[in-house]
């Protein structure tokens, strides 16, 4: 029957695939808002035609296909262009990839939001391109883009279990590594589950409250 | 150097997959419809446990990922004795998860419907039974139709995960492929593009059916 006597066995590897899930959360997140970000800053101020159509085309591409067939392009295909690899820089590259279109949408969103009377008035008050983005769109844009920027933030946590398909040493794939070596097979996915849903729930509930704090901060800036 | 022969080759039966991709998103895509459905009119109901169930099942699938609830399906439900295909279990799994988040996606479209309309109809006299089969639910269904179709596609990319159970759709077809001929770049490629063109359908098609459903 169910022994959970491995857990205790197993501790310290199960807790090494936690750190390395959260380190790549943490990271593929943060890569994916800069790329996402500056996708939305090359929409927004390139014109010109066909720098328009790459990032239409880029957009449809990652938003079309599964995350894991992704993975499997950059982690068994990418190799024959010259680009080879190890599992968890490929996995970060992915989560890169992956999130950065949905962070551009939101970022998009986020800048349209800001009224052009502001970015008018700054540009007559002789503020630099730059500052008027740090300055005034940024924070303003902020105020908008938070809960989104929470909500897909936290989508990612889940998607990063699909690592483990190219064997990223993460907390599924330690997993999947006991299971294979006790045969514990049921009771295994059924703490890893439990654990996911407590994590997910917990992460959500603290960037809830993270995100109302911030806005509250920035709507009384404004 | 990049082989377009492979890719000839190996197309047709790679495309032959992708019946099983359609089966398990489009099946899972109904299931969840009615799951969903239920789950919502729990999610509004005036019976506090009702409302305690549905949150908490929102909150499990939307909380767990769809990879793990792939596994637990496969190797819990052995061990409580319910023996089903691996295609049978994956189906209910994905329509399960996909229930969680349509039942939000209804709750939602419900919020858009007048009060009135559903106060009138209790008025007239209709059970709370046709009050949602003939009034409340088939609004919302249209109502939510861009976010249904939305979830379908993100279905028809989440069914790349039931590969871990092993049933050949398309990725675990590709796998197969590209570890037989070593050439993996163009075989996931090829796979990457038939999952965009079923979603490039799938959306044109959603289009089609909301221009098709406007007032």
């Amino acid at each position: 029957m169910m022994e959970f006597d491995l857990f205790r066995e197993y501790g310290p590897a199960l807790l090494r695939g936690l750190s390395v899930t959260i380190f790549c959360w943490i990271v593929g997140t943060a890569c994916a808002m800069a790329l996402g970000f500056v996708l939305a800053l090359v929409q927004r101020g390139v014109s010109a035609r066909p720098v328009q159509w790459i990032l239409r085309a880029y957009v449809e591409f990652i938003r079309g296909t599964p995350f894991l067939v992704q993975l499997f392009v950059l982690y068994y295909g990418a190799p024959m262009l010259g680009l080879r690899l190890d599992a968890m820089p490929a996995g970060l590259l992915g989560l890169t990839i992956y999130g950065s279109p949905y962070f551009a949408e939101i970022f998009r969103a986020g800048l349209n939001a800001v009224p052009v009377g502001q970015i008018e008035a700054a540009r007559a008050m002789g503020f630099a391109p730059a500052t008027i983005l740090r300055r005034i769109m940024i924070p303003v844009m902020l105020v908008s883009a938070l809960p989104a920027l929470v909500n897909f933030s936290i989508i990612l946590t889940k998607e990063t279990v699909i690592l483990s398909m190219i064997t990223v040493p993460e907390i599924m794939f330690e997993t999947q590594t006991m299971m294979a070596e006790t045969f514990a097979f049921a009771e295994s996915t059924l703490v890893l589950a439990l654990f996911f849903w407590v994590f997910v729930e917990t992460i959500s509930r603290i960037g809830r409250r993270l995100e109302r704090r911030a806005t509250h901060y920035l709507l009384d800036r404004s | 150097m990049f082989s377009f022969q492979t890719i000839i080759d190996n197309l047709p039966v790679l495309a032959a997959s992708a019946r099983y991709t359609l089966l398990i998103s489009g099946a899972g895509c109904f299931l969840g419809l009615i799951f969903g459905a239920l789950i919502c009119v729990a999610a509004v109901s005036r019976a506090s446990a009702a409302r305690a169930f549905a949150g908490v099942y929102v909150s499990f699938f939307r909380g767990v990922p769809l990879l793990i609830q792939l596994l637990l399906a496969f190797y819990l439900l052995p061990l409580v004795g319910v023996n089903v295909p691996a295609l049978a279990a994956a189906i209910f799994t994905v329509g399960l998860c996909a229930a969680a988040y349509i039942s939000e996606i209804l709750r939602g479209a419900l919020n858009a419907i007048p009060r009135g309309q559903a106060e009138a109809a209790m008025a007239v006299g209709l059970a709370p039974r046709d009050i949602w089969t003939r009034i409340l639910l088939p609004q919302a269904l249209k109502i939510s139709m861009p976010a249904l179709v939305n979830e379908l596609i993100l279905l028809v990319k989440a069914s790349s995960l039931v590969t871990v159970v092993g049933i050949v759709e398309i990725t675990r077809m590709s796998q197969a492929i590209a570890s037989a001929t070593y050439r993996p770049l163009e075989i996931y490629l090829t796979a990457a593009f038939l999952y965009l063109a079923i979603n490039l359908v799938i959306a044109a098609l959603g289009r089609n059916l909301e221009r098709r459903l406007a007032w």
